[in-house]
């Protein structure tokens, strides 16, 4: 019993949570690890990518709330999704168009291309805070839970609580579904195919008539998405703040680069990893280590780092990674 | 560097110019707002000047992207709080033993791990060996940690609570906070330096807030989010009590039509002022002097074409660290001197956009690879960031005046305090655009 009541107690604060954040950790990771693929640079601009595209779909939540649109017992954001994908996409072409597409022309270094993402990185920024402020913005609304306390206390009778919220249920989902689409129209389309050609070997994609300009576009679209669905249930799932979206590109490097950056599976994997070590360092090991060894009474509360060293994990992992294997675990690309 | 003109190249007047126009503008601030704010600004421009000219070292100089100045900065800034606080008494005693013990373990922990790792024969055996001394080495350190900062936090937690500091002249902390930054930006650019070029991007981007974050949460070091306050200021600069207290000093005061008051914090500004331009020149002349030399002939070379610096058998790995680290250490300075001149250490207030990428911004509007640019795009870009935190609202009030009163100019009013964000990214990308070189170009 007790060990059950120790699984039980690991999955709530630790499998559920990580996973969820494994999985916005993993979609934004692809989004950067598709800019690097095909426009060959470190997308700083990401996590504001992110917030704008969240603050987007806050905007038009509040707007079909205010309109009387639910969406029953999931979050209204679900629906305002899709809207906020096309207004994002339609910022990150401007962008392009604007900005990066000089940068392309004159074959410029790819630090150049960095340090002019921290320029885009500065104005999507700004744009987030004029649309929606720096405040705190809670926007999940519906049905709180799937499994509440009490209603796992019902069907079990176990006093160790679960709980599993619906934004962390829609979150896996969601991301799952986003992954497979991606995936499919990477490996099936013929538009997927001239990405990934073009990928492997710019010079002979060219040669073979694949149209760069094309590529690129599809691959801003494909990010504006994947950021804009990573940035809306990491909101959900947690809370909407324009300045925590700044900070989430170090867990998003680290993911991509640990599976090896370029590589999309890598990704994935990479952003498991990330999650699961931050929530298992930072998680307070009391009450499990308690069912498991019932004499051991820890004084503390036998946790191995502050939560407040959430970052450092990531970066420790980053640095293990970079020592032992520059490549990432599913040897990305390296210029 | 040839001596005749070539087309291309900018006006020898080009530089005097600008400095001219910025003199102007801090000029028409002080006629217009007040001296005092005037003075501010400048100041902290200079430090602003200092930053930048470490951050060109690395940019500049050899084009590595470094998204970490704000820990750089944090680190030196350390050491006032260490160098120059009187000590807490009884804390070394209460816990500073065994703080120290802690880190000696943790240190022959990692060193142990390291040497097993490079001795014992490639397998399992290997990973576990260096695993298990991992665990043992972080086991032992908590327990002997983890007592000591709770000791040196309970001393006189509302005041202190702190190891506290040596004690020592202020002037003292500066080259330390440099060697502060120099040791943190050693052990990142051994590990991100000789991979791909943006991998040393992130990974200051997570020293970074690693840095900041531990100057947030350890008490027992700079007591945290709780703030050092009444850091001692350097050497000659007075403070306004003394000064105003200095018989004479009110008449003199008076005798130049100032109030009293208003002289005394004048004289400090000036002081420190004084203080930062000495620092500042000393540091474009010790930088021009290694530019000039076969040492900086060499870091352009490989700025210019790795592949055939590399293959004049330069070590473009060590050089790069090397300079990494001198311009970590410049940043690791500037740090320093702007505690002693605010005062206080305030952790939070630590911001990457304002200590990082507004640096990177000063850089390239002056001009990427130009020490005097430096200077000027630190002043000028910390000129504009103020007032435009000034100017949007009062821009925005005169936009929306027309408009009716309702939730839309309330928000845009609310929001324009974000317009200098906005400005400083499209000056960023205009001058990456259009005139790459910058304000002062290299020469």
């Amino acid at each position: 019993m007790e060990v059950i009541n120790a699984l039980v107690a690991l999955t709530n604060y630790v499998i559920i949570p990580a996973t969820a954040y494994g999985a916005q950790l993993a979609l934004g990771a692809l989004g950067v690890t598709l800019i690097y693929s095909i426009l060959r640079f470190s997308n700083f601009a990401h996590g504001d990518t992110m917030a704008f595209g969240t603050a987007v779909v806050i905007l038009i939540t509040w707007g079909l709330q205010a309109m009387g649109i639910t969406f029953g017992p999931l979050p209204t954001a679900l629906i305002a999704l899709p809207f906020g994908i096309a207004v994002t996409a339609l910022m990150m072409l401007g962008t392009d168009r604007v900005v990066y597409r000089y940068y392309r022309r004159i074959r410029a270094q790819p630090v150049v291309l960095v340090m002019v993402s921290v320029g885009v990185m500065f104005v999507m920024n700004a744009l987030t805070r004029f649309l929606i402020g720096v405040d705190q913005i809670n926007f999940a609304d519906g049905e709180r839970f799937i499994i509440s306390a009490r209603t796992w206390n019902q069907m079990t009778g176990m006093r160790e609580p679960l709980t599993l919220r619906t934004t962390q249920a829609i979150t896996v989902v969601t991301a799952a579904i986003t992954v497979a689409a991606l995936f499919w129209f990477l490996g099936r389309t013929r538009t997927g195919k001239s990405m990934r050609a073009f990928s492997d070997n710019e010079d002979l994609a060219l040669l073979s008539g694949i149209d760069p300009d094309r590529v690129v576009k599809v691959t801003w679209v494909l990010t504006a998405a994947l950021a804009t669905i990573a940035g809306t249930l990491y909101g959900l799932d947690k809370s909407f703040k324009a300045f925590t979206y700044f900070q989430i590109v170090l867990p998003i490097f680290a993911s991509a680069i640990v599976g090896g950056i370029g590589n999309p599976v890598g990704a994935i994997v990479g952003g498991f990893i990330i999650s699961f070590s931050e929530v298992g360092l930072t998680y307070a090991w009391k009450k499990v280590a308690g069912y498991l060894v019932p004499a051991w009474e820890p004084d503390g509360l036998v946790q191995l780092l502050s939560t407040d060293y959430k970052f450092a994990v990531s970066f420790v992992i980053l640095i293990l990674v970079l020592i032992f294997r520059p490549t990432g675990i599913f040897r990305g690309k390296v210029v | 560097m040839s001596p005749t003109r070539q087309p291309g190249d900018p006006s020898p007047l080009r530089a005097p110019l600008f400095f001219a126009i910025l003199a102007l503008l801090i000029l028409l601030e002080g006629l217009t707002t007040g001296w005092n704010s005037a003075l501010g600004i400048l100041n902290m421009g200079l430090i602003s000047a200092i930053m930048a000219l470490g951050i060109n070292l690395q940019w500049g100089t050899a084009g590595l992207f470094n998204a970490g100045a704000m820990g750089f900065l944090a680190l030196g800034g350390l050491a006032p709080v260490l160098i120059s606080m009187p000590p807490t008494p009884g804390a070394f005693a209460a816990g500073g033993m065994g703080i120290l013990t802690a880190f000696v373990v943790a240190t022959i922990a990692l060193v142990l791990s390291v040497v097993t790792w490079r001795r014992m024969p490639k397998g399992r055996a290997r990973g576990l060996a260096v695993t298990a001394i991992l665990l043992v080495g972080f086991f032992v350190y908590r327990a002997l940690f983890d007592p000591a900062v709770t000791a040196i936090e309970a001393i006189n937690p509302s005041a202190a609570g702190n190891l506290g500091g040596l004690g020592l002249p202020t002037l003292i902390s500066w080259p330390v906070g440099a060697l502060l930054a120099a040791g943190a930006a050693w052990l990142v650019g051994k590990t991100a330096l000789g991979l791909r070029s943006d991998y040393l991007a992130i990974a200051t981007l997570g020293i970074a807030e690693i840095i900041v974050a531990v100057l947030k949460n350890e008490q027992w070091l700079d007591r945290g989010v709780l703030n050092v306050n009444g850091i001692p200021r350097p050497w000659p600069v007075p403070y306004e009590i003394d000064l105003q207290a200095r018989p004479g000093f009110a008449e003199k005061a008076q005798a130049w039509g100032l109030d009293p008051t208003l002289a005394s914090t004048l004289l400090v500004k000036l002081a420190f002022l004084a203080l930062f331009i000495v620092v500042i020149l000393l540091l474009i002349w010790a930088s021009e002097m290694a530019l000039k030399s076969p040492w900086g002939r060499m870091m352009h070379a490989i700025r210019d074409n790795e592949t055939s610096a590399a293959a004049m058998g330069k070590n473009i790995t060590r050089r790069h660290l090397q300079i990494f680290v001198l311009g970590s250490a410049v940043i690791g300075l500037a740090g320093a001197m702007m505690i002693s001149l605010d005062g206080q250490m305030t952790p939070s207030s630590y911001n990457p956009l304002r200590y990082t990428f507004l640096i990177l911004v000063m850089v390239v509007v002056g001009g990427s690879g130009s020490n005097w640019g430096s200077v000027l795009g630190g002043v000028l870009i910390w000129y504009l960031w103020v007032k435009a935190g000034d100017w949007g609202p009062e821009i925005m009030q005169a936009v929306m005046g027309p408009l009716p009163e309702g939730d839309f100019k309330t928000h845009m009013i609310n929001s324009a305090a974000h317009m200098r964000m906005l400005l400083m990214g499209i000056l960023l990308l205009v001058v990456l655009r259009f005139s790459p070189r910058g304000l002062l170009p290299e020469k």
